[in-house]
């Protein structure tokens, strides 16, 4: 896999920042390959508007256009969303061990107080 | 533009207990860091303005330190607090400050713990492109995993 740049993957964050173009993300999951036209249909928005959005999404490697005859096919390229996810399982490999961890402890210790409550009311 | 990381887990233990784990030197140093070796130090003053400061050691021999100050304490429901790594930890987040918050929701038998590390790359410049983006990451990454055919981690569940 291609080993993105930081600012490779700022792109990124910052082209899934927007909800209109995590939605055309989203379209094009459920969608091998869509014309501009066939993805803009379901968007209040004209046409120059969701062809800027492409263009950020293009810029952050998130989406490929192909000619297609006379129509422009846009899939999704999903070696960058990797990345990203990648980059945030980092901070969740930190983390979801020591949640379990705290878990535990927190655990043996409510087991102690009850324990304890438990040999004053016999006393 | 923030990215953030949540976190939920259900606990068997009250929500002062786990309160206490979350802000007490000695609860830190009991679970702290990414594997289950000692934590080096840990310091806590758990009240607004206060300190917070824990160095632990990672198996690759390297020593970490994180120093943050409490923003929010209000027992035993809510913990805000920043967290910068004075050193070690991660390259690209140095000289950063993110911010670390922790909910605790009282449930049957125990306590849902909501753990959140906001704010990371924090890019004041692209601070405009954040509409939509706070509370969305963790449906993107469900999303991300499902591209991926991998599943995302599931929380605990009680038992």
């Amino acid at each position: 896999m291609v080993n993105y740049q930081h600012r490779d993957l700022d792109r990124v964050f910052a082209a899934l920042g927007d909800p209109t173009r995590r939605a055309i993300l989203a379209r094009l999951e459920e969608a091998e390959s869509l014309s501009i036209t066939a993805l803009a249909a379901p968007f209040p928005i004209k046409l120059p508007a969701v062809m800027k959005h492409l263009d950020v999404l293009s810029d952050a490697g998130l989406i490929s256009r192909a000619k297609q005859g006379r129509t422009v096919a846009v899939r999704l390229s999903p070696d960058p969303l990797r990345e990203a996810r990648d980059w945030l399982s980092r901070y969740e490999r930190f983390w979801s061990p020591a949640l379990d961890r705290l878990a535990a402890y927190a655990e043996a210790q409510e087991a102690q107080t009850q324990e304890a409550q438990a040999g004053a009311d016999e006393a | 533009m923030t990215t953030s990381l949540t976190l939920v887990r259900r606990i068997r233990a009250r929500p002062a207990i786990v309160f206490e784990a979350l802000t007490t030197a000695d609860g830190v140093a009991a679970w702290w860091g990414p594997d289950d070796l000692p934590v080096v130090l840990a310091e806590t003053d758990p009240q607004v303005g206060g300190a917070f400061r824990v160095r632990f050691r990672t198996r690759d021999g390297l020593e970490h330190e994180v120093r943050g100050e409490y923003l929010e304490i209000v027992p035993p429901r809510r913990i805000a607090m920043t967290w910068r790594w004075v050193f070690g930890g991660e390259p690209e987040e140095a000289g950063r400050v993110s911010r670390v918050e922790c909910d605790l929701a009282p449930i049957a038998g125990g306590t849902e713990l909501t753990f959140t590390h906001a704010d990371l790359r924090n890019e004041a410049s692209l601070a405009s492109h954040t509409q939509g983006w706070t509370g969305s990451m963790a449906k993107l990454v469900v999303r991300l995993g499902r591209l991926d055919g991998a599943a995302s981690q599931p929380s605990e569940i009680l038992g």
